[in-house]
């Protein structure tokens, strides 16, 4: 399996992760969409290491990538659940205090 | 037609997609490359059934396929350190968040209308996916290593390299120092933002200057 193997579907899994943020309201699916694109960029970046010669640059990268992703989940729940304390809803159109 | 149709529909492709893949891979690199469409076929599988199911909880389950999908990618490109942290992060931490929301918000009954508004971005979608496709094809990549069934002393392990990556001064350490604080700053923020304030809870038992 060559590099354009990987790159194939670190692409396919970006275009599911936009699909899955564009198509639904919960803001669930808006954090499963984020971890789907950043889990492709993150095949982009090992595939690319694998196949090049960097040394490790890619592999290094992917892991902050992952610890980066770990913090931004805690912190995106803990607003969600904050919102959801405020407005009784997990749909991000509906938290719209700063219009009225 | 009615939703359980359109449920068997669906998994009755997913499994015909699955067998086919499967048989392509093996024909066309042998172990190695069913291997590949295995975990391939677990990633975008995954992603598909967590669109495509109303249900939170089912949609996060599917979603640990994919990530279960993506560390078997890494370890077929020789990173087994980064399997395992994929499986001990993701699998076991992020998924477990996103559960514990599911569990902390109600279920949204609204998602039924928005199969209207889905062959539309179901198009936006496929476009991306074709660009994405057509460059994975057909672009000339300026790096291109032996294959991976191509080595004759077979996989090398990359967790040692990481390691001393990590701790070699002239290597990641200021890196490795920076993601430890902003591990520390976004974790102690997530349990601040939060918490329950003590008003909330008991409202009665609450003292005057009792805060938080």
């Amino acid at each position: 399996m060559g590099l354009g193997a990987y790159v194939a579907v670190s692409a396919a899994l970006f275009g599911l992760g936009i699909v899955a943020i564009i198509t639904r309201r919960n803001v669930l699916y808006i954090l499963m969409g984020i971890e789907m694109i950043l889990n492709a960029a993150n095949i982009n970046f090992v595939a690319f290491n694998r196949f090049g010669d960097n040394g490790l640059d890619g592999r290094m990268f992917a892991i902050f990538t992952i610890i980066l992703a770990a913090a931004e989940a805690a912190v995106a729940l803990a607003i969600v659940l904050n919102v959801f304390h405020l407005f009784s809803s997990v749909k991000p159109s509906e938290a719209d205090l700063l219009r009225e | 037609m009615d939703q359980q149709t359109l449920q068997r529909i669906f998994y009755g492709a997913l499994g015909l997609i699955l067998l086919v893949v499967l048989g392509g891979g093996l024909a066309a690199a042998g172990w190695p490359g069913a291997a590949f469409a295995l975990f391939a076929f677990m990633t975008l599988g995954g992603g598909l059934v967590c669109i495509w199911e109303r249900s939170v909880v089912r949609s996060a389950f599917a979603l640990m396929s994919t990530f279960m999908g993506i560390a078997g990618l890494f370890i077929l490109l020789e990173s087994d350190f980064l399997a395992m942290a994929q499986i001990l992060i993701y699998v076991g931490g992020i998924l477990a968040l996103l559960l514990f929301g599911v569990m902390l918000t109600p279920p949204d009954m609204s998602e039924r209308k928005l199969g209207r508004v889905l062959p539309g971005l179901g198009i936006v979608g496929l476009a991306i996916l074709w660009v994405g496709l057509k460059v994975a094809a057909t672009a000339k990549w300026a790096v291109q290593g032996a294959p991976l069934d191509g080595r004759a002393d077979g996989p090398i392990s990359s967790a040692e390299a990481i390691g001393v990556g990590f701790l070699a001064v002239d290597q990641y350490v200021v890196a490795f120092e920076l993601a430890a604080i902003v591990l520390t700053v976004a974790l102690v923020a997530a349990v601040y933002i939060a918490r329950r304030r003590l008003s909330d809870v008991q409202p009665s038992r609450t003292r005057a200057g009792e805060v938080g």
